[in-house]
């Protein structure tokens, strides 16, 4: 177990296109880190540099104590998962599993190979497997086979490059669940890539943002959600995702298509002399007023449903708005990086599902005006971000990290590590 | 589904391609076993079979003519097939691995190579072979068969390692492997098929060659059988050695034959699948 260290790392191809703009990014040593963005922002390819699969154009990269820019892959000493899980298809599971411990000629006797991969398969509930071929598996198990040659080595950290996206949600769910006890168990550093910003709130200690290959923001999940730094983080995390709406500065509020927000201390101080700003509340911060106590400091609007979609747990109900042409531009672009089809704008509200609002339908909704984010249209930054509350946030993760670690640390001293078999599907 | 009227045709079809393909081979094993005498008769199975014909190759007359032949023959093929094996598999994983300037250049090349007629080479080949000693020595066989053989197993298995996952190497090495154990343990075992096929499809040329085994030869030192067949004679001028040729001609379509059908299935799979799925 390691802690790996980015210093101002950069990709560059020959085309003087940077993939990775000057990453810096510090993983403890035991620590779940997450890479996210949408495609193309860089986080494949800062992965595999740091397995070695891609040169480092400048910077340093550093496990331990140690300068690794230059080293083979097989120098490294880290286990990666792909995203086709690349099982050999002429091996068997066990023969796949216990593959990188062959490759350590003779470091290790056959029986002392043998005893690793049971353990290994035992914990991933392959053991009924082990004489299959790759090609009879189902996804699900080849996945775990994949896990299963990555933790056979102790290796110094793991790296999973989109480990779950060629699954089906079901199962998608219930290996992500498993990734996380499994990490917890053996507290082994962890570097994951994902698109998938579901799997990045739920997996990290940390999370990442990613967009163009340059770092947007590292901080907890919770962190993230609450408190992100600038339009792109605010628009990627949550799902759905957050309201950007626009927001026109008057004497003594700001005026949104649905209703004004009064111009209370924290938000005066935060438009600061500016006219127009991009207002951001989230879905679920939206009521309706017929099913809830509306607050004094409530702000009310009429709305006039467009879609309704009911989903069991909640109800998703749809409004659409014409933007202002001032910040059009800039939500557009925003659309862009985020893999949007720049549709219409469109309000996105998260009701209660004994609701009973349908297509079509008129709604009072009301939000409280302290769950707003303002955004400057133009360089996008956040100026509602309360730091304080952020890093404090952080702490709370990354006590709750140190915890995991220890109890998990315990449990190994107590011999139990392979005794919390998880079950899977 | 056929219908019973297209069932028919297809077997009509089918029965015509093969004695189409089949009858010569027929009539070469009927006279085979025909005494001498027979040979001119005209008809199709001889009447009273004899093995004297296989005598003659095997232990009588031609014995010493297609005996050394047929050793010619099978060493310079095996070992042509061998070198040519392992130079186009290295080869062919460069071109579909690695970026390396030149990399289409080989490609035409070899392709240029395999586009020459035979004989517009075997003329200043015949003299280049005198003049520095590789005239009438198998090593003076084994490299013009390398060059009918190396540009189709390039293309052929240049083809069948693309196919191949890159993912799969670059998993070996992460897992500790050198670039040779992965290319070794990782990409070797998947691409065997491929290389068996190619490999079958060489040797098959080699063993039929005929215009370099009777230029570039003219002792048993290295004769290979087809073109020994050439020197067969019969127990008198006025006899031709039809009989002895035809026996000849059975036993070295004999290997062809096994290998063809102890290995179909690869063979098969080989040509057509190629795809390798994890």
């Amino acid at each position: 177990m390691s802690a790996i260290t980015l210093k101002n790392i950069v990709k560059e191809y020959g085309d003087g296109y940077a993939a990775v703009n000057d990453v810096s990014l510090d993983i403890a040593d035991g620590e779940f880190v997450i890479l996210v963005g949408p495609s193309g922002c860089g986080k494949s390819t800062l992965l595999r540099m740091i397995v070695g699969l891609e040169d480092i154009t400048s910077g340093e990269l550093r496990i331990d104590d140690d300068l690794v820019n230059d080293k083979a892959p097989r120098d490294r000493d880290l286990a990666m998962v792909f995203q086709n899980y690349a099982l050999y298809p002429h091996l068997t599971v066990f023969e796949n599993i216990a593959f990188p411990l062959r490759l350590t000629k003779g470091a290790l006797s056959d029986d002392e190979i043998d005893a690793r991969v049971r353990r290994a398969s035992t914990l991933l509930e392959l053991d009924e497997h082990l004489d299959r071929k790759p090609a009879n598996l189902s996804g699900g198990q080849r996945q775990r086979v994949a896990m299963g040659r990555a933790i056979v080595r102790e290796a110094r950290a793991f790296l999973f490059d989109e480990p779950l996206s060629n699954l089906d949600a079901k199962l998608r769910g219930q290996m992500r669940t498993e990734i996380a006890r499994m990490q917890r168990t053996l507290g082994t550093t962890t570097v994951y890539v994902t698109h998938d910003q579901t799997e990045a709130l739920t997996l990290g200690d940390r999370v990442a943002v990613l967009r163009r290959g340059v770092l947007q923001q590292v901080a907890s999940p919770r962190s993230l959600y609450e408190q992100p730094v600038n339009l792109f983080v605010a628009g990627f995390i949550g799902s759905p995702p957050m309201n950007f709406l626009p927001g026109t500065v008057g004497e003594s509020s700001i005026s949104t298509p649905f209703g004004d927000l009064p111009l209370t201390d924290r938000l005066r101080s935060a438009v600061d002399g500016r006219e127009i700003v991009i207002v951001g509340i989230r879905p679920d911060a939206f009521h309706d007023v017929d099913e809830s106590d509306v607050p004094d400091e409530a702000v009310r609007f009429e709305a006039e449903i467009d879609v309704t979609e009911w989903l069991g747990s909640e109800l998703y109900a749809y409004v659409p708005f014409t933007s202002h042409d001032d910040v059009a531009a800039k939500l557009e672009e925003l659309d862009r990086d985020l893999d949007g089809e720049g549709m219409r704008t469109q309000l996105v509200v998260s009701l209660d599902a004994m609701s009973t609002l349908t297509d079509g339908d008129d709604a009072t909704l009301w939000f409280d005006p302290a769950s707003a984010h303002v955004f400057d249209p133009e360089t996008g930054d956040n100026l509602t971000r309360d730091a304080e509350r952020a890093s404090k946030l952080d702490e709370h993760g990354a006590k709750a990290r140190k915890r995991a670690i220890e109890r998990a640390r315990e449990k190994a001293e107590r011999g139990e590590a392979s005794v919390a078999v998880p079950s899977a599907g | 589904m056929l219908t019973t009227k297209q069932k028919v045709w297809w077997a009509l079809g089918t029965v015509a391609v093969l004695v189409y393909a089949l009858f010569p081979v027929a009539a070469i094993f009927a006279t085979s076993f025909k005494p001498s005498s027979e040979l001119t008769s005209g008809t199709f199975l001889p009447s009273s079979p004899t093995l004297s014909n296989y005598e003659s190759i095997l232990a009588g007359d031609a014995q010493e003519l297609f005996l050394s032949s047929l050793r010619n023959s099978i060493g310079i093929s095996v070992i042509s097939t061998v070198l040519a094996s392992i130079l186009a598999t290295l080869a062919a994983y460069a071109i579909a691995r690695l970026d390396f300037p030149g990399k289409k250049l080989v490609l035409m090349t070899s392709l240029a190579v395999s586009i020459f007629p035979v004989i517009s080479i075997v003329t200043p080949l015949f003299n280049l072979w005198r003049t520095i000693g590789l005239y009438d020595t198998w090593p003076g066989l084994i490299i013009p068969y390398m060059s009918l053989t190396l540009p189709i197993s390039i293309w052929t298995l240049t083809a069948f390692f693309r196919q191949i996952p890159w993912e799969l190497e670059q998993a070996a090495q992460v897992d500790g492997a050198t670039t040779y154990q992965a290319f070794r343990r990782a990409i070797v075992p998947l691409a065997a098929p491929g290389v068996f096929t190619t490999a079958l499809i060489a040797f098959f040329i080699a063993w039929n060659d005929f215009v370099y085994g009777i230029s570039l030869t003219s002792t048993s030192a290295a004769r290979p059988v087809p073109a020994a067949l050439a020197f067969f004679t019969g127990s008198s001028q006025f006899e031709e050695p039809t009989g002895a040729i035809s026996a000849a001609a059975v036993v070295v379509t004999i290997p062809v034959v096994v290998l063809v059908l102890l290995f179909q299935r690869q063979i098969v799979s080989g040509l057509t699948q190629g795809a390798v799925k994890g």
